[in-house]
């Protein structure tokens, strides 16, 4: 049984509610309120993980967000384990599990712990400076450095909770329920403004909630149970949105902010059912309010980093919200007032006090005369030096500081001590601030960084604005929430404030030692086991810049973005490098102010709800007929429709083969489609596309190539012409919505003179192309009043007709080669058409075919894919496809550019047929194409964009672009594959029919 | 994210909107008549300002209206908005 360290009830813990958990294997108990951190220091348990480089003991440093050490994996073996979580965060429960991480075999035995005798030759750049030779070695030393470094195992099962996301507006968010945050948040409810007040802890009040003092009071009140009134009050108000459990991970620009609110984590596993885990909230707040509060700094001396070393403020808070005791020889080291309010609260409590160490030489406060009349023994103008215990301290040792503080003198002394708080002064929390593009200031006296100017509306106030005093906050508070909010009084005018500290502080970054730099190690990084001397070496190596020295040294580079030590290193380095504090700016502060889980970031965006996809209006009938589907943009496209277990390639051959020698029948749905109308639509499509279509009649379908001003292929498809001053022009699937903000441009800024008007109506309108030798039979059965001959209605022309009684624009054009049709329908009745055309083709063993066959069929004819047989390089002259390029138009988008001295190069890559040697040998698209496979370096001619095996043709094509490919027919030349060199030729693109027999039979 | 006041619809999010470029860039109205340099300048050469950039913007998930934004490429205010054709303010 370990012994318990709880003294009086704290604050926020239920004694009558008792909960066990795990950690390490081991059963404790703890309760209600309890954070794991609370719970384990209340069962004496200060080692709780190894660091990450030299694998020390490390303990439990802080009460909060800020924690270096304390991370831990909650939930081992389980779908929900998590690493690298703040056990100074976690709430405990009934049955929660918890282990410690970086170490093995157990954090009591560490085989790693050998790295930290190894350390004086693991400095800086360690790992980058003996590494590195010989280079190809990397893969080799890499998977040893993998294994023994990583924080934490990730989850290897699909995480079983469920995310949301949410957008929030609010006139005034306010970050912090601390006592600024409260008197922000009720000065602007109260003033009618929707406010919404965050805090990330599951209580408000920030550090004051818990103050009980004679020495802090307003209104002659102790200042705990003033903000408690306050609170109490809040709470009632209804324009205020209070989200406690809620961290602000990013504050953007225009005052958008992301935050986390955590909704079952508190909460055993079996209550979590059916429960939202983490909802990620999307503020945009008319006004922001920074009430972030302060971090305590640490000191940094010689052996710092041991169990049992926490920071003063966190020993005070686990006093006083939570009944726990850190230790029964506890020792201050302090260069400020704020430890003696620590140890005020250890002396109310009861808790032992051995010694308090003052950097400070004379300090006239009354928060020290209040100690020694204590009798405690306070030594002044000390330091420590060192300290010992190796999974807990046990001893440290003392000396008097020189007068410049860079030296210690005297005899050392030592002192009994199982835990030790340290007082840096404090740091405020602009994390937030920096985030949204607010620029800091340097205050000397202090040593701090606070706010100075910034660019969206917001403010911050209290200690984060560096008014670190309850009387400064006071005063000053309501003051700037007047002129924030623009209203003339607040409830906080005439306050009487009792604030007893005094505001000396002797800043030291680095404290001395009776040893050399070289022998100690005092870390300025606890979680990635940065030290002094690292940075001191990094110096001395050149480094200059404080981003450059943060990434040699890894300092703030953590899971914890060196939330405590920046500050140091920053001292240290202005100290080392003789400059000026404020010069050095600070490194960057980037989202999350604290880590979020995947789970957050993508909410219900997970499985099929990954991204929205476009079912065409006959999905449900390809889905019935077993087809399988490929993603085309957002669409989901049939594929092809394997029949009696037949693979990709085998249904593809059955379907192609069918097309061409009966009939096949393809969803073309998906086809961008927009509809033109206008007195200038035709001057509009001359502009716009490389041919002519000032002589298009009425009723005549034609297909057009679109181009970049570049001069480069952008998009193709028919227009058909419906009327006078009406056209349909259909664009690629993934183009569509491109094309249209395109025209769109041209229209509302080139072209504003043109009476035109665009409309998509790719959803209003479902596309049937039957295709194949026997489609006429098929499509003249269910549109029976229309004459098909080819007099009446000759290939690239449309015809309305009725489908019963639905309309439907028929338009005989082909991209197959073969004899087709595409009936365009209203998209609902889409899908019973379809199913017509199936019943009417029957006979000639019509066939569904998919993208698959589809694309086959389009090469073995040459007709291009734009986005396959082109990348943005390519010109209508590149494809060949002269004839489509207006001579005659003085301007259309793109002209110029297709004879600028780059355009016009004879060696381009060129739009070319390629045949193999062996027509079995179906070539891999993507692959390199080459002349000469001796001579090294070997040249890169081009590369395959199309290959398929043609059952109809009965060998393997291939499309391919070639350097100088036009004036190569017949040349041969070789693709080197893995196993194999493949020999080809180039041949002519257009592989069948090149007379459109097919097409106009 | 910034907002942006649609001079057609009022202020909304970025993520309605494309960006499309530096504005008052007029394609030349014969561009064969213009060298390969001429043509080039066209084409290709932007400014791509830090600081005060004129921008053209596209409402492209509302009223597919393309008008200008003026705009701080340093911190995102944007400092004016107006329509395809109006005079630009003087900033």
């Amino acid at each position: 049984m370990t012994k318990s360290l709880r003294v009086k009830t704290g604050k926020i813990i239920d004694e009558t509610y008792r909960i066990s958990f795990k950690f390490n294997g081991k059963t404790y108990y703890g309760f209600k309120g309890d954070t794991l951190a609370s719970a384990l220091l209340a069962n004496d348990v200060h080692l709780v993980g190894r660091s990450f480089k030299y694998h020390r003991p490390r303990g439990i440093m802080t009460a909060g967000s800020e924690e270096p050490n304390a991370i831990i994996q909650l939930h081992k073996n389980s779908s929900r384990t998590e690493p690298n979580v703040r056990a100074t965060e976690v709430e405990i429960y009934e049955g929660l599990e918890a282990s410690s991480q970086n170490c093995w075999p157990s954090v009591e035995f560490d085989i790693g712990g050998i790295n930290n005798f190894l350390s004086p030759l693991l400095p800086a750049g360690f790992y980058y400076k003996t590494f590195m030779w010989p280079a190809s070695f990397w893969e080799k030393y890499e998977y040893f450095i993998r294994k023994s470094a990583g924080l934490g195992k990730s989850p290897t099962e699909p995480d079983p909770d469920v995310y949301e996301h949410k957008y929030v507006h609010c006139d005034v968010l306010v970050i912090g329920s601390g006592i600024s945050g409260i008197m922000a948040a009720k000065t602007a409810a109260k003033n009618g403004l929707q406010t919404l007040l965050v805090d990330e802890k599951p209580i408000l009040g920030g550090s004051t909630i818990y103050q009980n003092s004679e020495n802090f009071k307003i209104n002659n009140q102790n200042s705990g149970s003033w903000l408690e009134k306050e609170i109490n009050e809040i709470k009632k108000i209804s324009n205020l949105d209070i989200k406690v459990r809620t961290s602000v991970a990013a504050y953007h620009g225009y005052n958008f902010l992301l935050a986390r609110e955590s909704l079952t984590d508190h909460l055993p596993i079996e209550q979590r059912k059916n429960k939202t885990r983490h909802k990620l909230l999307k503020i945009r707040a008319k006004k922001v309010i920074c009430a972030t509060g302060s971090i305590e700094r640490p000191l940094i001396f010689n052996n710092n980093d041991r169990p049992g070393i926490l920071l003063s403020s966190a020993i005070k808070r686990y006093a006083d919200l939570f009944g726990v005791s850190c230790g029964e020889k506890n020792v201050l080291l302090t260069n400020n007032d704020s430890a003696y309010e620590t140890a005020i609260s250890l002396i109310q409590k009861g808790i032992n006090i051995e010694a308090i160490i003052d950097n400070r030489e004379e300090v006239d406060s009354k928060l020290v005369y209040e100690i020694e009349k204590n009798n405690i023994k306070i030594y002044k103008g000390f330091t420590v030096v060192d300290t010992s215990g190796y999974k807990r301290i046990n001893k440290l040792s003392i000396m008097k500081l020189s007068k410049d503080g860079q030296k210690v003198i005297g005899s050392k002394i030592n002192l009994p001590c199982n835990c030790l708080g340290i007082s840096g002064g404090w740091t405020p929390a602009v994390h937030l601030f920096t985030q949204s593009g607010g620029k800091l200031k340097f205050r000397e006296d202090d040593q701090v960084f606070i706010p100075n100017t910034h660019p969206s509306d917001q403010i911050s106030i209290g200690s984060c604005n560096g008014d670190l005093s309850l009387e400064d906050i006071l005063i000053n508070v309501p003051n700037t929430l007047k002129e924030f909010l623009g209203i003339k009084k607040t409830e906080y005018e005439n306050i009487e404030v009792l604030s007893s500290e005094n505001f000396s502080k002797r800043n030291i970054w680095l404290l001395p030692s009776d040893k050399v730099l070289g022998k100690t190690k005092s870390f300025v990084d606890y979680q990635n086991d940065a030290t002094a001397k690292d940075i001191k070496l990094a110096l001395r190596e050149g480094f200059r810049s404080i981003e450059h020295v943060k990434r040699y040294t890894t300092t703030g580079m953590g899971t914890d973005q060196g939330k405590l030590g920046n500050m140091h290193a920053l001292g240290i380095i202005s100290e080392t490098a003789g400059t000026k504090m404020g010069e050095h700016g600070t490194t960057t502060f980037r989202p999350p102010y604290t880590p979020l889980t995947f789970g957050t970031i993508v909410g219900r965006n997970v499985g099929e709800y990954f991204d929205i996809f476009r079912k065409t209006p006959i999905h449900d009938w390809h889905v019935e007929n077993k087809a399988e589907f490929e993603n085309v943009g957002q669409w989901k496209r049939a594929w092809y429709y394997p029949k009696d277990n037949e693979d990709m390639y085998q249904a593809v051959q059955r379907e192609s083969k069918a097309a061409r020698e009966s009939a096949g029948i393809l969803d073309a749905s998906t086809l961008g489609k927009i509809d033109i109308q206008g007195t200038d639509a035709s001057e509009f499509l001359n502009r716009v596309y490389t041919n002519s279509w000032s002589k298009l009649a009425i009723g005549k379908c034609r297909y057009g190539l679109m181009l970049n001003e570049d001069g480069m292929v952008y998009d193709d498809g028919v227009t058909t012409r419906l009327g006078e001053n009406h056209y349909i022009m259909t664009t690629t699937t993934g183009g569509a919505a491109n094309v249209l903000s395109k025209l769109e441009d041209y229209l509302q800024t080139e072209w504003p003179e043109l009476d035109v008007y665009l409309t998509s109506v790719t959803d209003h309108y479902a596309t049937i192309s039957v295709c194949g030798p026997n489609s006429r039979n098929i499509v003249s059965t269910i549109i029976d009043d229309l004459d098909f001959s080819d007099e009446n209605f000759p290939h690239m022309s449309f015809k309305n007709a009725k489908i019963g009684k639905i309309n439907c624009r028929v338009m005989r054009i082909s991209f197959t080669g073969e004899l087709s049709y595409e009936i365009n329908i209203q998209a609902n009745y889409a899908k019973s058409v379809w199913e017509k055309c199936i019943e009417a083709g029957k006979d000639f063993n019509i066939t569904p075919y998919g993208t698959e066959t589809m694309h086959l069929l389009r090469a073995e004819k040459g007709f291009i894919i734009v986005g396959q047989d082109t990348d943005g390089t390519m010109t209508p002259i590149d494809l060949q496809m002269d004839w489509i390029v207006s001579k005659k138009k003085y301007d259309y988008i793109g002209k110029r550019s297709l004879y600028r001295s780059d355009t016009i190069r004879e060696d381009r890559k060129q739009l070319v047929g390629l045949l193999t040697e062996n027509p079995d040998d179906v070539l891999e698209e993507g692959a390199q194409i080459v002349a000469n496979i001796n001579k090294t370096p070997i040249e890169m001619l081009g590369h395959v964009t199309s290959s398929y095996y043609s059952p109809n043709l009965k060998k393997s094509i291939a499309l391919a672009v070639v350097k100088g490919g036009k004036n190569m027919m017949g040349e041969k030349l070789i693709i080197p594959m893995e196993n194999k060199s493949i020999n080809v030729t180039i041949a002519d693109p257009i592989f069948l029919d090149k007379e459109n027999k097919k097409l106009n039979a | 994210m910034f907002l942006i006041n649609c001079p057609f619809c009022g202020e909304r999010e970025q993520s309605e909107f494309k960006a499309g470029g530096e504005a008052h860039i007029i394609r030349p109205k014969q561009p064969t008549e213009l060298s390969d340099d001429e043509w080039a300048e066209y084409l290709f050469m932007r400014k791509n300002i830090k600081g005060v950039q004129f921008e053209r913007w596209n409402h492209a998930h509302g009223c597919r209206k393309w008008f200008n934004v003026v705009r701080d490429t340093s911190n995102d205010e944007i400092k004016a908005v107006y329509k395809m054709g109006e005079k630009p303010p003087t900033i």
